[in-house]
């Protein structure tokens, strides 16, 4: 099976659930717009006014790069994982795709490259807010749509190994507790990593994806900390790739019996 | 009811008449764990019949099913679709096929012409094609009217009609079709058998699971029964019924008298559900013995149908 074939029909089935997005785009657009702005009346101008500034920067400036990674990380890791069990197991979408000439490997890279997608279109909503109040550098920020998209490969991806191995929707909430919520809280989002004990803090560098996703979202819009976006940018380039092949194994042996 | 297929085709039509083989089958076999589903079976499917794998649950019909669309690798045997490997040209096997699944998946996401120009998509079927031929089909399966209400509110005969006009947007020619009519008031399903004897009219091949004695007996060309993944008998549903059972059937009383008077006479018969089956082909002279000399007082002749053949090979033992 050639690569570009892989791509092409992949597209096809990213289009199928961009179809059904667009039906009903304005709740869809709403939740990522509304959201980031109760975070930033909620942490920036609440929680905000105990903390003058983290390293010299304001709080609300501290926690805006943040707040668009972690709706990076919700939009393709749910939509990978609620969005295509869904898909899979009750609506049998899966099954009537792959009776036509598209392949399941091909199904499971349209639904990653939909999440993926869903981070894009979730960033660029978040970053259209932060630019109204003011707590971005621009136009560096404006380099978090394209990451969204890298980014959300690699949360997709993940989501799908999970929605691959899971035995019905409610096991979700394992990876959903157990994974997201502790790195949502623990990957330098509210507090700057170097608070934590020094084995800590090379724990969650060397295997949550979302501290690197930070640093780089950071970089871009404080236009500081380049090596740290460099690091990040090289693990997720070297994580992705593999992640991404184990999704399409590990959901061909779930589906191809 | 203009063509459906589109017209070349039926400009092969001598080529299609020298009986070329559209899907072959030895001694295939499915195993899931220590399981055989399926046990070594052969078939041979002709390029424009209709053929009938008849079973009850479990019998591997679905199973069999699934392998010749590609969605299941087979444990062992061979099986060619028009010549060509499931195993390593799954894609261009696909193209050829049109699949109507026993349980209903069209996409709830969407409307019912919205799952069908979705669909062609997968088949690469330019935009402005695809959506003439979707125009076509839902005239054909009279679904237009219900073309763009959701899913959920449809009937099911309505649903069924979608999946199989789904089934036909790449002009497939063979159409593989598993329970097609399961559930259906027989309204809905005579208009599915109505629109399967057109379908294989315009020269397609037609691949069917069914229990429904008298779907498989309408439409069947030839036909397997099934049962714990062997194939148990196999012909054209007339001369199965000639050859297992006769040509008719004699119900009479489940009494042991009747039983040891039978035995006593050498009279063959099977356990009904509430009667003795007696199979014959004149049916005068054994009524006249169970009349005048067993003591049989309800009697009823029948001609005999495929489900006495099928319940003959099967038994009457309750599945799953």
């Amino acid at each position: 099976m050639s690569g570009e074939n892989l791509g092409r029909r992949a597209w096809i089935v990213w289009r199928r659930n961009l179809d059904v997005f667009l039906k009903t785009w304005r709740v869809n657009l709403l939740m990522p717009a509304i959201e980031p702005v109760l975070y930033l009346l909620a942490f920036g101008l609440g929680v905000g006014a105990y903390i003058s500034d983290i390293d010299g920067v304001p709080y609300i400036r501290f926690i805006a790069p943040a707040l668009v990674a972690i709706s990076v990380m919700n939009a393709s890791f749910f939509e990978c994982t609620y969005g295509s069990y869904v898909r899979m197991y009750y609506q049998k979408t899966f099954d009537a795709i792959v009776a036509t000439p598209v392949s399941i490997d091909e199904v499971i890279a349209g639904e990653i490259l939909w999440g993926a997608t869903r981070s894009l279109i979730s960033a660029s909503l978040m970053l259209l807010v932060l630019v109204l109040f003011g707590v971005v550098a621009l136009p560096s920020s404006l380099l978090l749509i394209p990451f969204a998209f890298a980014a959300g490969l690699l949360f997709a991806s993940i989501g799908m190994c999970f929605t691959s191995i899971i035995p019905n929707i409610e096991a979700i909430n394992y990876p959903s507790f157990l994974f997201i919520t502790p790195m949502l809280l623990f990957s330098g989002t509210f507090f700057p990593l170097d608070v934590l004990p020094g084995v800590l803090q090379t724990f969650v560098l060397a295997v949550l994806p979302l501290a690197h996703v930070v640093n780089v979202c950071r970089a871009l819009t404080l236009m500081s900390g380049w090596e740290l976006m460099v690091l990040g940018l090289a693990w997720i380039a070297v994580v992705t790739p593999p992640v991404f092949a184990i999704a399409l194994r590990l959901m061909r042996r779930r589906l191809v019996v | 009811m203009p063509p459906i297929g589109n017209l070349n085709y039926s400009g092969e039509h001598h080529f299609l008449m020298q009986e070329r083989t559209a899907i072959c089958a030895r001694g295939l076999t499915k195993r899931f764990g220590g399981f055989e589903a399926v046990g070594a079976i052969d078939f041979d499917v002709a390029e424009g019949e209709a053929f009938g794998f008849l079973g009850p649950n479990g019998a591997g019909k679905t199973t069999t099913m699934r392998m010749i669309q590609c969605a299941s690798p087979r444990s062992g045997g061979d099986l060619r679709v028009f010549g060509l490997d499931p195993a390593t040209s799954p894609r261009e096997i696909k193209a050829l096929l049109g699949i109507v699944p026993q349980e209903n998946n069209l996409d709830t996401d969407l409307t019912g012409r919205e799952n069908l120009v979705s669909y062609a998509r997968y088949f690469d079927i330019p935009k402005a094609r695809a959506e003439d031929r979707v125009e076509d089909l839902l005239g054909f399966m009279q679904v237009r009217e219900k073309a763009d209400v959701v899913i959920e509110s449809l009937s099911g005969g309505m649903r069924r009609r979608l999946i199989l006009a789904r089934a036909l947007v790449n002009d497939p020619r063979i159409l593989i079709l598993d329970e097609p009519t399961t559930g259906l008031d027989p309204q809905a399903r005579h208009q599915i058998w109505d629109r399967l004897r057109t379908l294989q009219a315009e020269g397609r091949t037609i691949v069917l699971t069914s229990h429904y004695m008298e779907e498989a007996e309408r439409l069947c060309d030839r036909l397997v029964i099934m049962d714990g993944g062997r194939i148990l008998a196999r012909g054209a549903p007339a001369d199965l019924v000639r050859s297992r059972i006769g040509r008719y059937v004699i119900e009479t009383e489940q009494t042991d008298a009747v039983r040891a008077c039978l035995d006593r006479h050498g009279i063959g018969y099977e356990e009904g559900g509430e009667s003795l089956h007696v199979p014959v082909d004149d049916p005068a002279p054994v009524s006249k013995t169970l009349l005048d000399e067993c003591g049989a007082i309800r009697l009823s002749t029948r001609p005999a149908t495929l489900e006495d053949v099928f319940l003959s090979f099967t038994g009457r033992r309750l599945r799953e």
